[in-house]
């Protein structure tokens, strides 16, 4: 490449990541913690679960970077192979209920009269009760564990995105492209999944971004009430209630995992405020 | 007054709600696994036995039928017994809505107190330092974890300065309420979070009002401006965010009180969840939901009173 043509790309560029700053960020903490959950086992210094009689309630030092629990698992190792599961926790938690919400909501939107009143009621009502006690609820009657986590989130999380297609739906099923599709014989299928659904769906994948901080943070409390994620996995939820009887002694063992989730839940956002930026979404 | 016909047509547009509320709270305790007869006699109960539960707690009849008596039930005031305290669920409850109420309201007003001065600070500098550093922050704020931010908070104010006590809750008011402050902090400050967004951007739209160009032309310097026309005019809004995030509060309270041991509502739904109590999971998770209707009603009427152009 000559130089001539690669002078005018460097401002370009600059251009780009001072506006996108956001962008770069977030996708930089995101792939950062996406490598740990890949790479985890190579990365860690230590075995998470393995108990070292030795070495209890050690402050951070060389030895362990961030500390060791009372059981004298190191908090480094823990963290990173926390990264793993509290990702899967945010990518699944959200997966379900997107999927489930942008299918109930284009239904509902396009097709309209008894179909859409039922599927609104049924929004109302969930939407009723506050989110995270009726997420413990069902995980009451499912039992604790992970699988009742997203089965509660798949059965609750749903709504907002119902609601967010079904707005849209709304408004574009009466355009010009929408009409036309009609007049040329489309099945209504394919006019609501290949014509209108992918012009309606960029204000879901912008909030599935904040919801996954939401979804985060929920997988996260319910694990810390013991009611997710059972020790002695090393999850972040998990890892703070741990840490939560030595808080006067060994403040390590609850500080770092919790940072950890503020870094995920960060990198989300910062996707989410930069992708709104980019389809020029705003919530 | 007919601005305020809405308080007495809205009631009958929440029936529909309040009944799928009835609905889903009595589906949830069907829905648990084994013979309830068998859960409340134990194992070894002999079939007579079972079969005169089933009769006493009308198992025996059509699910439709079952539902009308839950309702009956309810209309009374009765929400079944709580195993784990072996009292009735209504009164069990009404003990524990008061820290759960001052909590709530203590965290709102809070985060209103963190809020205004953030967003004044963003509105007034838009597209500037410190308009970006409130956005990186309140970005920052939205991903605290409410039960790490609460240990957090023991850790500086009641382990290293020792000022404010770890958890519990007290008899007298001045100790009841030094017992609130670390928990409503807590949830306050990932409240107004979201708070200072809505408030920035409703503040935004205020300085360019009429109203305020109004104001600058009679010659009112920029500080009573912001202050006395367009700070109001940005918390109508504001009420109805709070009343949209009322049920994320709750679920904000729910944890928090988990981790500062506070005797209020949350705290007896995750226990109740732990001991099977499912009585008391139904209870709490209705009186959420009805307190969660009423709150949005409540924000309407306010919203109806304090701004004459809003019309419901």
């Amino acid at each position: 490449m000559s130089a001539g043509l690669a002078l005018p790309a460097a401002p370009a560029w600059r251009r780009f990541a001072g506006r996108r700053l956001t962008l770069v960020v977030g996708i930089a903490i995101l792939t950062f913690f996406l490598f740990l959950s890949v790479a985890g086992p190579l990365v860690a210094p230590y075995d998470p679960i393995f108990q070292d009689a030795a070495a209890r309630l050690q402050p951070p030092s060389l030895a362990h970077l961030l500390g060791t629990d009372n059981f004298g698992r190191d908090i480094l190792s823990r963290v990173i192979w926390g990264a793993q599961i509290d990702l899967q926790i945010a990518v699944i938690g959200v997966l379900f209920p997107f999927l489930i919400g942008t299918t109930v909501g284009t239904i509902a939107g396009f097709f309209g009269g008894i179909i859409d009143a039922v599927f609104m009621r049924l929004v109302d009502i969930i939407l009723a009760f506050p989110f995270l006690v009726l997420m413990l609820s069902i995980i009451a009657i499912l039992g604790p564990g992970l699988g009742s986590f997203y089965i509660a989130m798949a059965l609750v999380g749903w709504v907002s995105y119902a609601r967010l297609i079904r707005a849209q739906m709304l408004v574009l099923k009466g355009s010009d492209y929408a009409v036309a599709a009609v007049s040329l014989g489309f099945s209504r299928t394919r006019i609501m999944f290949r014509h209108l659904l992918p012009n309606a769906i960029a204000g879901s994948i912008v909030f599935s971004m904040s919801d996954a901080t939401l979804v985060l943070l929920s997988g996260a409390a319910v694990s810390y009430l013991g009611l997710g994620v059972q020790p002695p996995v090393a999850e972040w939820g998990v890892m703070v209630a741990e840490g939560q009887s030595f808080i006067t002694t060994a403040w390590w063992i609850a500080l770092f995992p919790g940072l950890s989730i503020v870094c995920l839940a960060f990198g989300f956002s910062m996707l989410g405020d930069a992708l709104g930026e980019l389809l020029g979404v705003h919530e | 007054m007919h601005r305020y016909k809405f308080v007495l047509t809205r009631p009958v547009q929440f029936l529909p709600v309040l009944f799928g509320i009835s609905v889903i709270t009595f589906i949830l305790v069907r829905l648990i696994p084994g013979d309830p007869a068998r859960n409340i006699l134990g194992t070894r109960a002999t079939p007579t036995a079972l079969a005169n539960i089933r009769a006493q707690y009308g198992l025996d009849q059509p699910i439709w039928l079952q539902y009308f008596y839950f309702l009956k039930n309810l209309a009374n005031g009765e929400m079944g017994k709580s195993i784990l305290y072996k009292i009735d669920v209504l009164p069990l409850i009404s003990t524990r809505i008061e820290p759960t109420l001052t909590l709530v309201l203590a965290s709102v007003v809070l985060s209103i107190v963190i809020a205004l001065p953030m967003s004044a600070i963003a509105a007034r500098n838009v597209g500037r330092a410190p308009d970006h550093a409130v956005r990186i922050v309140s970005t920052f704020g939205i991903g605290l974890p409410p039960f790490w931010l609460g240990l957090m908070l023991i850790i500086l104010f009641s382990v290293q300065l020792g000022v404010l006590p770890v958890s519990g809750y007290g008899s007298s008011l001045g100790d009841k309420l030094a017992h609130l402050v670390l928990p409503s902090l807590t949830v306050a400050l990932s409240l107004s979070t979201v708070l200072t967004r809505s408030l920035r951007s409703a503040m935004v739209e205020a300085l360019k009002s009429d109203v305020a160009t109004a104001a600058r032309a009679r010659g009112m310097p920029e500080g009573i401006v912001f202050w006395r026309h367009v700070v109001p005019n940005s918390l109508v809004p504001t009420i109805n965010l709070l009343a949209v995030n009322i049920g994320w509060l709750i679920g904000g309270t729910v944890v928090v009180e988990s981790v500062f041991a506070l005797p209020g509502m949350g705290q007896l739904l995750v226990r109740a969840i732990f001991s099977r109590d499912y009585m008391v999971v139904q209870g709490v998770a209705m009186t959420f939901a009805c307190a969660t209707v009423l709150v949005n009603f409540i924000a309407d009427i306010v919203t109806v009173a304090v701004d004459p152009r809003v019309k419901l």
